[in-house]
């Protein structure tokens, strides 16, 4: 069965997306055209926008569908969603940031969970810190960190990795891969840098700028594209041979592609 | 000499007309603003006349207005003859003069603060709603504190306003001296029968607070654009 599955169309000023996939856990990631809806799917993954019709299902949850009537408003989702250029609040600390993600939880549960994540994401001795005195990398683990605070059925990620220095970039890479596999949450990522899609994904969702969209493993769908679009999509660069097998050449790779690039 | 007993009265009646009137600003207001500033619904274009109106309006008007909704004569005459069989109208008391500066100033504090909502960035609330906070608690966590500046702008400027309110204030709560005769009513008084001193006086005291408002929301407003 499918951790996620869905289709939908959603009429906004200028722009009409309707798309429709399914994928199974793991990682999966969202590649392709500028403009071409992925952002906007995961908004409405996140339940930010409502769609005009269709469904979605997470995990065997209903969260949409347009023809039952069901809606669940994003707050009831437990959902990490991770925006572009996503933002910690910038009036509150860091831990007040995490903390704010758990509800209805105890107090003693609440420290335990806040430390588990301030470790996890290397950032307990900002803590105490406002969101304006961290460098971008550590920005961007607080906000993963915070996603990830409720212990949320799936993590939505926007081109998270889009704004940092390379460095940063592959050791964030490291720590998602880390968190999906220890977490065992579904993610579901965008990205327009082909690379990052290929190391980073066991599913590839390819979006073409019609609207179609073509799932598979990253190897799969480059030996055999779906469309022309789709091909000139995923061979404008030649990739590295190793960068379909993961992971134990991440660093490298990673350092000679982009320095190229 | 010119001594603080003359104005005194005045200066309490006035400093406590403005002080409930921001109040109502606070408690309706900043509510109002909120919804106006994120939420779309059927009727928002003339609700949002509605508020706004006794900012352009001259405050005589906005008075009539108030002396329809609160005269003897008015709906709460109507209202109150309905069910008691006397009617009760409540001009011409202090609480007249109260309802008269909310009305004027709450423009003030509804566009001010407004704004300061509507420039918090929406992905916060988005955040906050993902991250299992209702729409409530979003508003009174996130949005709220981070649009605070603008809010407290916005009734510092209100209460500015009502501190100093004349127009629609004569009208429904007349000029009664030792009832009703606010900062503003009593400088109109005592310049119609000469008394310069006092005149002069409240006006230089309504100048100094006027102008520490207004300095002060300035202060505010602009930490919010940087």
């Amino acid at each position: 069965m499918s951790a996620l599955s869905l289709h939908l169309t959603a009429r906004l000023p200028g722009f009409t997306l309707e798309t429709g996939w399914a994928v199974p856990g793991g990682f999966t990631v969202l590649f392709g055209y500028s403009g071409a809806g992925k952002s906007l799917t995961l908004s409405a993954i996140a339940g930010t926008l409502r769609p005009d019709s269709g469904r979605i299902v997470l995990s065997g949850r209903t969260l949409f569908d347009s023809v039952a009537g069901v809606w669940t408003p994003p707050q009831q989702r437990r959902i990490g969603y991770v925006p572009q250029n996503a933002q910690l609040f910038p009036h509150m600390t860091v831990r007040r940031n995490l903390e704010f993600a758990l509800k209805n939880v105890s107090r003693t549960e609440r420290a335990d969970r806040v430390a588990e994540l301030l470790d996890r994401f290397r950032i307990i001795d900002l803590a105490e810190k406002r969101p304006h005195a961290l460098s971008g990398g550590q920005r961007q683990r607080a906000v993963l960190a915070r996603a990830l605070a409720a212990d949320p059925a799936a993590l939505l990620l926007d081109e998270p990795l889009s704004a940092l220095d390379l460095p940063v970039r592959v050791e964030m890479r490291e720590l998602l891969r880390e968190v999906q596999r220890d977490l065992g949450v579904p993610m579901v990522m965008v990205t327009h840098d082909l690379y990052e899609a290929c190391a980073l994904a066991d599913t590839l969702v390819v979006y073409s700028g019609t609207g179609a969209v073509q799932v598979g493993r990253p190897h799969e769908l480059l030996g055999d594209p779906a469309t022309p679009e789709i091909r000139r999509l995923l061979h404008a660069v030649e990739l590295p041979e190793s960068a379909l097998a993961r992971p134990a050449r991440l660093h490298i790779v990673a350092d000679r592609k982009e320095s190229v690039a | 000499m010119f001594s603080l007993a003359d104005i005194a009265f005045p200066l309490r009646l006035s400093l406590q007309v403005a002080l409930l009137a921001t109040v109502g600003c606070a408690v309706l207001g900043v509510p109002l603003a909120y919804v106006l500033a994120t939420r779309d619904f059927r009727g928002k274009a003339i609700a949002d006349v509605a508020v706004m109106l006794p900012l352009v309006m001259p405050p005589v008007v906005t008075g009539y207005y108030l002396l329809l909704l609160i005269g003897r004569r008015g709906l709460l005459g109507w209202a109150t003859e309905a069910l008691t069989g006397t009617a009760y109208g409540i001009t011409f008391t202090w609480q007249a003069a109260v309802i008269a500066s909310f009305a004027i100033s709450l423009p003030l504090a509804v566009s001010t603060a407004r704004s300061a909502i509507a420039a918090v960035d929406r992905e916060h609330a988005a955040a906050s709603l993902t991250l299992g906070r209702g729409e409530l608690e979003t508003a009174l966590l996130v949005v709220g504190p981070l649009a605070a500046r603008g809010i407290v702008a916005g009734l510092a400027l209100a209460f500015a306003r009502a501190l100093g309110e004349f127009g629609a204030t004569v009208m429904v709560a007349g000029n009664i001296p030792g009832r009703t005769n606010t900062m503003a009513l009593e400088i109109y008084n005592a310049a119609l029968y000469g008394d310069w001193r006092s005149a002069t006086a409240l006006v230089a005291v309504f100048t100094l607070v006027s102008a520490t408002l207004l300095l002060a929301a300035n202060r505010l407003t602009r930490a919010v654009a940087r």
